[in-house]
């Protein structure tokens, strides 16, 4: 039976991370992530997608989350410069695996992106290993899978998800 | 505005215009749906997804509901996906394998030859009722080109090679160019993305250098970032689209830019990868050129190519990987983009990752480039909105031999676009000439 405060351990976490990015703290919010950390997002058409062997949209290592988190930074991110206005809604969270140094989870997102005169949410779960560190989680491993069948309100995945 | 005035195009005083009007009227892009989309070539797959009896591929092509299929006999064919008895899609997955297609609704079930091989209760039909009649109804035109497959809804439209015409040069440098890799194939996995504007836009977009170091710097820092770190040289993107680059323009507005890259990985080598990665493609490169000679093997390798088929069709084959990147229009302000990425099939799986890394790192919607391209379209598509300023302008490099950088090939798109409409024949410029001798890197 798993330690009953878990889950609200990994919420209060997963709400922390939430709302870094709504407010644009990156380079904190890098701070959340272990050096052997991956970040993928697969393609709509499919949530299976693995970045060895598919084409994702996204498929970071630390360096290269460093690379999205730099370039978010720059004035010369045109898609989000000036920045949109973000809502992340966190929920359904589940503990799906449990050990001493590691804890799998499962949620669910919406992702509100509000700019230039249109909101467009981005729906779908997270796939998460968090890896257990002094006084807290770091993300070790972060899935965004999409329930989209395609970018048809976003144009891109110009956001962290 | 009259379509026929709607291209301002001369070249005696080296002055391309195109009326805003083209990419926000409604009448135009009626007009562009019975004239271009309908008369023709519009890529539908590529080989290697139909590779068994029964493999097919559903897709909406020119806004009609298609599939593709590889028929028992091993005859590839294309039809409309709609019930010859009342309308319902027959195909309702995206992808798979099947023996036959049966409409749910009334239960008419056909062969993957497109036959209606049988229905529910057939007693209750005249003898003039003739199910050979009603078969499922194919694309009135269906060809393939070095594995890539075409449909028209023109059945007067000449053949798909004639059509591609001078083009082919470069296709085939592309299609060669994996031949002792296994031929190419498209991997899992499609970048499926609407932009808020005409589809026009990232036509230009996908053939246009000029943008390249404005709109892109932070992937052009990015670049630099990890070059730097293996102590590598900058990127120097602007001298790379001057020196061994150009643009080229072929008639039925087929055209593109062309340009050396280091990092491809068939085959030229980048600072950023492993060393045995290196190893494979110099072997790589040295097996071009014995098998095609200098020239042909080292321009395969040494040189990233940006075409277009038109009208909708972008083949990419870049630093950044191998990519047919299809426009569809939506409405005069929006367009929808299927993009799917190419492997060699038998590539080294740690050359595979670095080409699927490229490809993303810089031309999905999640990447670091392409996000500013949509929002770089987008803002264009607003400005229209400000109608008393009525014209674009694509002059660059009309009074020289053309540089990448310079839009030769987006007015070549634009002179057969307006021929198409119904405006003057499509003309010529000194830039339509052939291409620049290509130069050798040993």
């Amino acid at each position: 039976m798993p330690d009953p405060s878990l889950r609200s351990q990994v919420e209060d976490f997963l709400y922390q991370d939430a709302a870094l990015l709504d407010e644009w703290r990156l380079d904190d919010w890098l701070a959340l992530f272990t050096a052997d950390c991956s970040y993928v997002v697969p393609t709509t058409d499919l949530p299976e997608g693995d970045p060895t062997r598919h084409a994702v949209f996204i498929d970071d290592n630390y360096e290269r989350l460093v690379g999205r988190v730099t370039r978010l930074k720059s004035r010369h991110a045109h898609r989000e410069y000036p920045y949109s206005r973000t809502r992340r809604l966190v929920a359904n969270v589940r503990i799906t695996r449990e050990s001493p140094e590691e804890v799998d989870v499962q949620a669910s997102f919406v992702i509100y992106r509000v700019r230039s005169g249109d909101m467009a949410p981005y729906v779908g779960h997270y796939e998460l290993t968090l890896a257990r560190s002094e006084g807290g989680f770091k993300f070790r491993k972060r899935r965004a899978v999409l329930d989209m069948e395609t970018l048809q309100e976003h144009g891109a995945v110009s956001i962290i998800l | 505005m009259d379509v026929h005035n709607i291209v301002m195009d001369d070249p005696e005083r080296g002055i391309f215009r195109v009326h805003r009007s083209a990419l926000t009227s409604d009448e135009v892009f009626e007009l562009e749906q019975r004239r271009i989309f309908d008369h023709s070539w519009l890529y539908f797959a590529h080989e290697s997804e139909l590779r068994n009896p029964g493999d097919y591929r559903r897709r909406t092509i020119a806004g009609r509901p298609m599939f593709i299929v590889r028929g028992k006999d091993g005859e590839v064919r294309a039809f409309l996906n709609t019930c010859t008895h009342r309308g319902a899609l027959v195909c309702r997955h995206d992808e798979g394998t099947a023996e036959s297609f049966q409409c749910f609704y009334h239960g008419w079930t056909f062969n993957n030859r497109g036959e209606l091989a049988g229905l529910p209760g057939s007693d209750a039909y005249a003898e003039a009722f003739d199910r050979r009649e009603l078969g499922l109804k194919p694309v009135p035109r269906l060809e393939s080109y070095r594995g890539m497959y075409f449909v028209s809804m023109d059945p007067g439209i000449p053949d798909l090679v004639t059509y591609l015409g001078g083009l082919r040069h470069y296709i085939d440098l592309t299609m060669d160019s994996a031949e002792a890799l296994g031929g190419w194939e498209v991997v899992a996995g499609t970048a499926k993305f609407t932009i808020k504007a005409n589809w026009k836009l990232i036509v230009e977009n996908s053939l246009d250098a000029y943008h390249l170091p404005t709109v892109h710097q932070t992937y052009v820092d990015y670049m630099d970032t990890r070059l730097e770190a293996v102590g590598a040289s900058r990127m120097q993107m602007q001298s790379r689209l001057s020196g061994q680059s150009n643009g080229v323009s072929y008639p039925r507005g087929h055209g593109g830019f062309l340009h050396f890259a280091p990092g491809r990985t068939i085959a030229n080598l980048s600072p950023l990868w492993s060393e045995s990665a290196q190893t494979e493609v110099t072997r790589i490169r040295e097996e071009l050129i014995q098998r095609y000679g200098v020239e042909r093997g080292s321009e395969m390798a040494d040189r990233s190519r940006h075409l277009l088929i038109f009208p909708n069709l972008l083949f990419q084959d870049s630093h950044t990987g191998f990519r047919f990147r299809q426009i569809w229009p939506v409405s005069p302000s929006e367009l929808r983009v299927e993009q799917y990425d190419l492997v060699p099939r038998d590539e080294q799986p740690e050359l595979r990752s670095y080409r699927l890394e490229w490809s993303r790192a810089f031309l999905g919607p999640g990447g670091l480039a392409t996000p500013d391209d949509v929002e770089a379209l987008e803002s264009c598509q607003k400005g229209y909105g400000a109608r008393e300023l009525e014209w674009n302008d694509l002059s660059r490099g009309m009074h020289r031999q053309p540089l990448a950088s310079d839009e030769v090939q987006i007015r070549g798109f634009w002179r057969q676009w307006h021929y198409l409409l119904g405006g003057r024949p499509a003309g010529s410029e000194a830039g339509d000439r052939p291409p620049a001798p290509v130069p050798v890197h040993a």
